[in-house]
């Protein structure tokens, strides 16, 4: 592009009996593939991003999102600078300050100690970090799964989109959290190892079966037949054609996959079957085994911050999923 | 349709063997040996632990043991607990399953009323305060950590209004004298629930064939008169007193669960109205002049109901599941807590039942929400 242009640039320079033609010749000079495409995709991003913004609840979402991701990032440097790892860290640390264990909040320690004498903000803090990963992995490799099976059986059919609807028939007659709990108990896992299990079980089950009846509707649109007239290859017209018109839907269920995987950690970190050192499951946890589970609100920061925080960032995640649906699925506009 | 019904179940028993020999392989492959963790006591020889892995089979490879295990199985035999020795696995899934589905049955319709109701106003006030106010609500409710929710309805309720106990399933100083046998007097209390529902069925089928100028009288007056006939059979039954101390001991479990799982239903009951609200059909009944809520419940929510409906079957099938929680949170000797119990103490024979249990349910809601379907969608014509 840069080279064409400074080459009729020298050229009408030396002679002027051409600048015209070339002149012309340089305004329908094709504008590169490349370009067209960021400013198309720039375009409907600022439309989906006008239609997202309009609801209200889903920007809520999106900014509660924002708040625990500076809360995970802000640990490791309030670790490093501000914190005392003998008295902040979120496992091993003991505050030597407090007379008593668990101690109310203070300026020290903004919302108080837990009953080993360990800070909850730092506990909390510290948390939000696995959260995350925990949740965006499962959710990735569930949908990563789900996507490729759902592009894939809906295109082809048959014996192949059989065997993998009965595999989801199977997985979602499935009670989840109880086979969870069994192979928690029995295997004890750590945390990246539970992310794949969930999402491999989230993967071939329910989200498949959702996103495949998405690609099943793409299927049929004129322009893959027009695809396929034009001679078409299975693997061009599944990369090509089907998959960029299925990925909002992926990046929609993405978006529940998180809330149930957080979910699914918090209930089994609750029960203290996994292999975790610090969660917000644990925290209540803890918090149950030191016998303070009906101390109510004489002893509030031990239960609430922590269940709090889970309700509030699944349901962030939620809110954020059912804005984008709106997005991606014009009937749930308002009239 | 009765083909298909043939094929479905078909189907459905397959993936069932499937599943249960998943189970059994995924369960025997946890490390070390299940049986012989239940005996702590050093002084046992090697040669002694031998002869009693021996007597109950475990010495055989693991395929001899499958399928000893899948004969046991199709005679109704699960084997016997580790945990609860000398009981077998059957007979602790026939005395814990009736209390984990009462509790479900009664909470998932309770949700399923509430929620389907306020559903179909929510997407009708669309845009306004009321709506704000019940999504954010709604997801709050239908995202809440269970556990902690159900800690804080305990704290609450029974340790600070002490309006309900704190959980488990009976009280034992009333219990202690009584002369009954507490699954005995909670088996005919399930019967009488059962025939409540029938009976109510039943007046709702007839009072549709009635003008509808005398439907709803009809409808109340058959509620009035079962409502005397429970209360005539109870008052006056010698146990009445150790049943209703069992109610006591339901309503909080119930009132918990269906607060957490009306949410769901409501959401997905506006979703479904909001897609249907724009279908030619509504506005056609609009332009007829119908008031708003006919058109709204008669018009748009029974064809808004389908998804609906395939959810709230789906919620009864993962009862199991929410019972986990729900059990151990109300100490509610159910199967979830048995589950949970099993696996803690590597009870295999056990947590297999458990699994079964929860398995077979799902499976056979999932018979019932094909065949709902069918029923309630006349577009559906399975061939």
């Amino acid at each position: 592009m840069t080279d064409s242009i400074s080459t009729t640039q020298s050229l009408s320079r030396e002679s002027g009996v051409e600048l015209d033609l070339l002149a012309r010749e340089e305004r329908i000079t094709p504008v590169p593939l490349w370009r067209v495409r960021v400013k198309l995709w720039w375009r409907s991003a600022r439309q989906n991003a006008a239609i997202f913004a309009d609801n209200k609840i889903g920007l809520l979402g999106l900014a509660i999102i924002l708040l625990f991701g500076v809360m995970a990032l802000a640990h490791p440097i309030l670790m490093a600078t501000v914190w005392d790892a003998r008295t902040y860290d979120p496992i091993t640390g003991y505050s030597f300050d407090e007379l008593r264990q668990p101690a109310p909040p203070s300026a020290r320690h903004l919302l108080g100690t837990d009953p080993l004498g360990r800070d909850v903000l730092s506990q909390l803090m510290y948390s939000t970090r696995n959260e995350f990963i925990l949740g965006l992995l499962a959710a990735l490799i569930t949908v990563t799964i789900a996507t490729t099976i759902g592009a894939t059986t809906a295109y082809f059919g048959g014996v192949y989109d059989m065997i993998f609807m009965r595999v989801a028939d199977l997985i979602i007659m499935t009670p989840a959290i109880s086979l969870l709990i069994v192979m928690c108990a029995l295997f004890n896992p750590d945390l990246p190892q539970l992310a794949v299990v969930i999402g491999i079980l989230s993967g071939f089950g329910g989200t498949t079966i959702i996103i495949k009846s998405q690609a099943l509707s793409i299927r049929v649109k004129p322009f893959i037949e027009a695809a396929k007239v034009a001679g078409g290859g299975h693997r061009h017209i599944i990369m090509t054609h089907i998959l960029p018109n299925l990925l909002p839907f992926s990046f929609l269920y993405m978006m529940f996959g998180v809330t149930a995987a957080i979910f699914s950690e918090a209930t089994l970190s609750f029960f203290g079957l996994l292999n975790v050192r610090m969660s917000w499951g644990i925290m209540i946890f803890t918090a149950q085994a030191a016998g303070y589970l009906l101390s109510g609100v004489e002893y509030w920061w031990l239960l609430i911050p922590a269940g709090a925080s889970i309700t509030l960032l699944c349901s962030a995640f939620y809110l954020v999923g059912r804005a984008l649906d709106e997005v991606v699925n014009p009937r749930l506009r308002k009239r | 349709m009765l083909k298909y019904i043939a094929i479905r179940v078909a189907q459905i028993i397959f993936t069932f063997f499937v599943f249960l020999t998943l189970i059994f392989f995924l369960l025997n492959a946890q490390p070390g040996s299940s049986l012989i963790d239940q005996f702590t006591d050093p002084n046992m020889t090697a040669e002694m632990r031998q002869a009693i892995a021996k007597s109950f089979g475990l010495d055989k490879p693991l395929h001899e043991q499958y399928l000893i295990y899948l004969g046991n199985f199709l005679t109704g035999n699960l084997g016997v607990s580790f945990s609860n020795y000398p009981r077998p696995v059957i007979e602790i899934i026939f005395e814990r399953a009736p209390r984990t589905l009462i509790l479900f049955l009664s909470s998932t319709t309770l949700a399923f009323t509430i929620g389907f109701t306020m559903g179909k106003i929510l997407a009708w006030r669309r845009g306004k305060v009321t709506e704000y106010v019940a999504t954010i609500g709604g997801v709050t409710l239908y995202t809440i950590f269970l556990p902690w929710f159900g800690l804080m309805m305990i704290w609450f309720f029974a340790f600070i209004l002490g309006w309900f106990p704190l959980g488990k399933f009976l009280d034992p100083v009333l219990w202690r004298g009584a002369p009954f046998n507490s699954d005995v007097i909670f088996g005919q209390m399930l019967t009488t629930a059962s025939a409540v529902v029938v009976a109510l069925f039943i007046v709702y089928f007839i009072s549709r064939r009635l003008d509808p100028i005398r439907r709803q009288p009809t409808q109340i007056g058959g509620a009035l008169v079962i409502g005397a006939a429970v209360l005539a059979v109870w008052i006056p039954h010698p146990a009445a007193r150790y049943a209703l101390d069992i109610l006591h001991h339901l309503i909080l479990p119930i009132a918990t669960l269906a607060t957490v799982s009306f949410a769901g239903s409501m959401l997905l009951t506006r979703n479904s109205m909001l897609e249907t609200l724009r279908e030619d059909f509504v506005m056609a009944a609009r332009a007829k002049g119908l008031p708003d809520n006919v058109v709204r419940d008669k018009h748009a929510a029974r064809n808004a109901m389908l998804p609906v409906v395939t959810a709230f079957v789906f919620g009864l099938a993962l009862a199991i599941d929410g019972g986990v929680v729900t059990e151990t949170i109300f100490s509610w000797p159910g199967m979830g807590q048995t589950l949970l119990q099993a696996v803690s103490r590597k009870d295999i024979p056990l947590a297999i039942g458990g699994l079964i249990f929860g398995g077979s349910l799902a499976l056979t809601a999932h018979l019932i929400a094909d065949i709902l379907y069918a029923y309630l969608d006349p577009r559906i014509r399975y061939s």
